[in-house]
């Protein structure tokens, strides 16, 4: 397989690469990634393991430095200059991180699109909104220019831009910003990928901009049966739109869920914190439950269990040894005790 | 649109009071000068008469000004010749040999400029060259320039402006070269900032993960947008090198606006000195503008009219 001859050739020291799921459009297997910053590398991704199913939508749920960004970065072949990967992305058969020149081109414009979290400084502001969304099809996929146009016209009345047109004249200044997000949907779909990677696609929008956009990227990457990787903070958001949820934490995926399950039975302590730090509208509360002490990046976690420092759980043996993804109930687990705190976990 | 115009012939009737205001205000009697120091009380009088210098600030300043937007620039008292006609005669190599200049700004600044950025390893040797250019004065350029070239080679002629327009190009290759040599290290310098700053927005990372060629990236989402920044520069570089004319001209013995203002100025020629400085003027005001307009073009946020 591929993942012999890219393990091999990287120093990551895996032994061996884990078995790829035939069924897995995306399969990211102990990723490990390493900035350059001041001349030393600092690392931001400890082990990111995790499947994305043909027509599968995958949430990746973690709080701000937890690596979650970077893993979408990593997938997509945008990492920083200088930065270092081990473990491996296998993409439709193809592994990703060794691909370079003209191999890398041809895998980005074959089948994985990525929307961006701020549509305004994404798109460029000095191009009119026909530009950005046909670029893809006019230069990449030869398309001639008025075929394109009448494309992007009618993928814009999809996304619920009306006149779509006038709106093929405008700039993105003249543009909301929900409806800037909207067109950035129309371009990554005129571009016809078979996975979505989506990086916090509504962060940047109020709140009710934020559940229109979220409702319509859902229902149209259902509709034409595309994966989506789904990037966010907001754990709720990523359970209620995703088939199954992984939680990150430290550089680290902590828990991989279907998400159904996950709300009710966690199976590791930080996501049962993270839960319970959630505050709740339907019961009020006079205080809000926050975890002990502030998050960790990859770089500055404990040397045995990422969340060791912070776990109301811990005990010796976390603090001594890494911990590994495993399976348990039917998802995974980087957990110690997870058997043992299994259903006493959550917030009943 | 309108505004903007306004603005523009206000900053030049401004500018034109400043320029005839300052000469009414300089030391000495203009009529002392005229005639010498040995002129009678009597020549000195028809002298002032002649020249209207008794007359009120007000009254000279609207004559000369109502003259000028008529074109009729006065009469230069050291060459008894228009102002107009002293000026139309050298106004085309002074143009030509700013043109010239400047088309090898745009071909060395601009083009160095975006190869530096896009190529890091010439970028540290465009840098290193260029602070040079920026910190060798322009007559000293020529000097260097005039005795390599023109003396030892023997390629370019020492000075003259020339007759015929390949001639001319011919004998104001040297002075071009040291008039642009500066600002072409000057925009160089601005133009890589402004394409590697482009080159790391976001934008240009959304048209890479859609496998867009880097050629068409270069082109379309970073040098185009870094035009904007460029096009300021510009801007400042020609009015850098109308006013380097003058000491270029010197240098290279040329017969043209800049070594004019020279001899006016030494002279105390005012009306000649008046004529010249509202030319320049209004080419930094007419350069300004332009600027503006090729910035809107550029920049559609720049030209939307505000919605209520």
């Amino acid at each position: 397989m591929h993942g012999a001859a890219t393990a091999g050739h990287r120093e990551d020291g895996v032994t061996g690469p884990a078995p790829t799921p035939p069924a897995a459009l995306l399969s990211i297997r102990a990723l490990r990634v390493d900035l350059r910053a001041e001349g030393e590398l600092r690392r931001v991704i400890h082990d990111v393991t995790l499947d994305v199913a043909e027509g599968e939508s995958v949430g990746l749920v973690g709080e701000s430095g937890s690596g979650k960004s970077m893993t979408a970065r990593a997938v997509a072949r945008l990492l920083p200059e200088g930065a270092v990967t081990g473990g491996e992305i296998v993409f439709d058969g193809e592994p990703v991180l060794t691909l370079r020149g003209a191999a890398l081109r041809r895998f980005r414009r074959g089948g994985i699109a990525t929307i961006f979290q701020d549509p305004a400084a994404h798109i460029n502001p000095v191009r009119t909104i026909g530009d950005h969304l046909t670029e893809g099809l006019r230069l990449v996929r030869g398309v001639d220019a008025r075929e394109a146009e009448r494309r992007a016209a009618a993928m814009l009345g999809e996304v619920g831009i009306a006149g779509g047109e006038r709106r093929l004249r405008q700039h993105p200044h003249e543009l909301s910003g929900g409806m800037l997000q909207r067109v950035m949907i129309a371009s990554v779909l005129l571009d016809e990928p078979r996975l979505i990677l989506a990086d916090e696609p509504t962060t940047a929008l109020d709140v009710t901009t934020q559940s229109e956009v979220m409702a319509l990227l859902s229902e149209l990457s259902r509709e034409r049966r595309l994966a989506m990787l789904y990037i966010t903070h907001d754990l709720e958001l990523a359970a209620g739109v995703c088939d199954r949820t992984a939680v990150m934490y430290a550089g680290a995926v902590m828990e991989v869920q279907r998400s159904a399950a996950l709300n009710d039975g966690p199976l590791n302590p930080y996501t049962a914190a993270l839960l319970a730090a959630r505050p709740r509208v339907d019961a009020r509360s006079d205080r809000l439950e926050a975890i002990a002490g502030r998050p960790r990046s990859a770089f500055e976690a404990p040397e045995g269990c990422v969340f060791a420092d912070r776990c109301p759980h811990v005990e010796d043996a976390c603090v001594a040894e890494r911990q590994e993804l495993r399976p348990l109930a039917g998802g995974l687990v980087r957990c110690r005790r997870a058997e043992e705190l299994r259903g006493r976990l959550g917030h009943a | 649109m309108l505004t903007r115009l306004a603005g523009l012939l206000l900053t030049l009737l401004v500018a034109s009071v400043v320029i005839y205001g300052a000469l009414y205000l300089a030391p000495g009697d203009p009529s002392t000068l005229l005639a010498g120091n040995k002129a009678t009380p009597r020549t000195l009088e028809s002298i002032r008469e002649q020249w209207h210098l008794d007359d009120p600030f007000y009254e000279r300043y609207w004559a000369w000004l109502s003259g000028a937007v008529r074109g009729d620039l006065g009469e230069s008292f050291t060459y008894k010749q228009s102002v107009g006609s002293l000026i139309s005669d050298r106004i085309g190599t002074t143009t030509l040999l700013i043109a010239y200049a400047f088309a090898l700004v745009l071909v060395g600044g601009v083009l160095l400029g975006i190869v530096g950025a896009l190529r890091p390893r010439a970028g540290a040797g465009i840098t290193a060259v260029s602070s040079v250019g920026i910190a060798v004065p322009s007559y000293v350029a020529a000097i260097v320039l005039i005795t390599v070239f023109a003396v030892e080679l023997g390629w370019f002629p020492v000075f003259g402006d020339g007759t015929g327009f390949l001639d001319r190009l011919w004998h104001l290759t040297l002075p071009a070269i040291a008039l642009a040599l500066a600002w072409n290290a000057y925009v160089a310098q601005l133009t890589k900032a402004a394409v590697h700053e482009e080159s790391l927005r976001d934008h240009v990372a959304t048209a890479r993960s859609r496998g867009v060629a880097e050629g068409a990236i270069v082109r379309r989402h970073i040098v185009r947008n870094a035009l904007i920044p460029i096009t300021t520069v510009l801007g400042i570089t020609i009015a850098g090198l109308v006013a380097g004319t003058v000491v270029i001209e010197q240098s290279f013995n040329l017969n043209g606006i800049g070594s004019l203002l020279v001899q006016a100025t030494s002279s105390k020629d005012f009306a000649l000195v008046q004529g010249i400085s509202l030319l320049l003027v209004t080419i930094f005001v007419v350069v300004n503008v332009g600027v503006d307009l090729l910035n809107a073009a550029l920049d559609p946020r720049l030209r939307t009219e505000r919605r209520p």
